[in-house]
């Protein structure tokens, strides 16, 4: 039976009255549902995340027992964990890890308060905006590692100096993401806001504060790595405790695998902190409807 | 921007609005608008694009920061607005965009018992980008009368909707103005809407008030009635609209 699908016609300025134009027939195939080809990823894979360093793992592992990998340039993964063993057992390694750990996170806590709240007066109000964000970007530009020397001077070589820089170093990313999440909200929910006769104290926090959050969080994301990173190179320079000294003496006895023990801690310290904000970002955002969910 | 003058109102005057000027770069937007708004009456206003009616709209919610203008603006301290689109705050839950800005266990009181009343009971707990766009304009409904305000101003609350989902929308706002009684300016660009729902009829053109008309057809008003037929066909010629089968001789 000839439906209107069959010949469709279809004049164009182009042509002249007396041409037709006859399209495909389409008729519906049995059996082959017709869906749009899918553009973004689709589910996760179970896992996913730690597919990456499994197979450098599972390489290290190969390379070592294969013998492409000469012990003395890297030792071998359960050389590495033999010396885990020992350190723990000798309390070396909790000491030290101890020590390392409360700076960094001493440092990471006070670095995310006070660049939240720069953040937070530099979007708000322009002379705020005026007076911080000019200094934040000076602080920037410098590494910390050449700070380092100036803040030795200012502030000596105790527990003091290296919490102050690793909170200096985590200052940047927190305020720059926060800021500009908090400048992109949207300005029909500021509208909103005025409309509901908010006080300036509820729309901070039910607002703004919300609403940048996405942001915020990308900024922990950096802020928690780098507080790792920041923490290696203090401890780099006269550490007389944590897992720099460590290392350091290490280093000075040609204990490879010591060497490496530290550095597996530092890499462990890194993915755990970056996966735990990833699922505190899956359980605050779980609002959002993105290429991500 | 114009000053509020801080005067008494007059007795039953919710809104008083005298010789309002609102202009725009170089543009007059509003050039000199005057309107009372009696305590409990649902004023409709018309206009074709570029009127002047969200500027007036804005004007009366205390939103036009940054435009300059003149003349004297009474509104009420609670007032509550109803935007073109819901504006959920997509972070949080739809009781808790009900609640808005209103603290302690009474604000979660009043939010349910809101709910209710627009008939998403239930679905407190409901992200708004879980709810299709009428459920969503009824949240923003709920949030907008949960605090018994004076005055109601909504800017094409139901523009974005289809139109069966716009017909049952009439029929809650319809409800809950006459429970709870807020004086309304409806800001819309449909007339059979206009007709169906207010008291009052303005038109807005080229920053002035052309048209004042009082609607006095007995509610449920029919779209068959004679009546309703004939103000349509009096405001659309107001609007610049020719009608079929009624040209100007």
């Amino acid at each position: 039976m000839a439906t209107i699908w069959d010949a469709v016609e279809v004049k164009t300025p182009r042509q002249s009255s007396r041409e037709t134009i006859h399209t495909v027939p389409s008729v519906a195939r049995p059996g082959v549902s017709r869906r749009r080809r899918r553009l973004g990823p689709g589910p996760a894979i179970p896992f996913g995340l730690q597919i990456g360093p499994a197979l450098l793992v599972l390489l290290w592992v190969t390379g070592s027992a294969l013998g492409w990998i000469d012990p003395r340039i890297l030792s071998a993964p359960w050389t590495v964990v033999e010396a885990f063993g020992r350190l723990i057992e000798q309390g070396r390694l909790q000491d030290n890890f101890v020590t390392s750990a409360t700076r960094a996170l001493l440092g990471l806590g006070i670095g995310l308060v006070i660049g939240t709240v720069l953040a937070v007066i530099a979007s708000l109000s322009r002379i705020g905006e005026a007076l911080i964000d000019g200094p934040v970007q000076i602080k920037r530009a410098i590494p910390t590692l050449a700070l380092i020397p100036l803040l030795i001077l200012w502030f000596g070589i105790g527990e003091g100096m290296k919490v102050t820089t690793i909170a200096l170093a985590v200052i940047i990313p927190i305020y720059i993401h926060t800021h500009n999440a908090l400048r992109g909200i949207d300005s029909r929910y500021v509208e909103l806001a005025e409309t509901l006769g908010m006080s300036q104290k509820d729309f901070i926090l039910q607002v703004v504060l919300p609403g940048a959050l996405p942001g915020f969080l990308l900024g922990l994301r950096f802020a928690v790595t780098l507080c790792w990173v920041s923490l290696v190179v203090v401890e780099q320079i006269n550490a007389t405790s944590g897992l720099g000294y460590m290392i350091d003496l290490a280093r000075n006895y040609g204990q490879t695998d010591v060497i490496l023990v530290g550095l597996v801690v530092y890499v462990l310290l890194g993915l755990v902190s970056d996966g735990l904000v990833r699922l505190l970002e899956r359980r605050v955002l779980s609002w959002r409807r993105t290429l991500a969910n | 921007m114009a000053p509020h003058t801080g005067q008494l109102k007059s007795a039953t005057k919710t809104v008083h609005v005298r010789n309002l000027v609102r202009r725009f770069a170089a543009k007059t937007i509003l050039d000199g608008v005057d309107i009372d708004i009696e305590e409990g009456q649902f004023v409709a206003l018309l206009g074709r694009s570029g009127s002047g009616k969200s500027t007036f709209l804005k004007a009366l919610a205390g939103l036009d920061h940054d435009v300059e203008g003149t003349g004297t603006l009474d509104t009420p301290d609670n007032l509550s607005v109803v935007f073109q689109d819901a504006r959920l705050l997509p972070w949080r839950t739809v009781i808790q965009n009900v609640t808005l800005g209103l603290p302690g266990a009474a604000g979660q009181e009043a939010g349910r018992k809101a709910l209710a009343e627009v008939r998403l009971e239930g679905r407190e707990a409901a992200w708004p980008n879980q709810l299709s766009g009428g459920e969503q304009q009824r949240v923003a409904l709920a949030r907008s009368l949960v605090r018994q305000p004076s005055l109601l101003l909504a800017d094409e609350p139901f523009g974005a909707l289809d139109a069966l989902t716009r017909l049952k929308m009439h029929d809650l706002l319809r409800e809950l103005c006459a429970r709870h009684r807020p004086a309304v300016l409806l800001v819309t660009h449909d007339v059979d809407e206009a007709i169906s729902l207010a008291d009052r009829i303005l038109v807005l053109d080229e920053g002035r008030l052309i048209e004042d008309l009082r609607v006095d057809l007995p509610a449920p008003r029919d779209h068959g009635d004679p009546r309703f037929a004939s103000i349509r066909t009096q405001l659309l010629s107001r609007l610049g609209v020719e009608t079929p089968g009624r040209r100007a001789a």
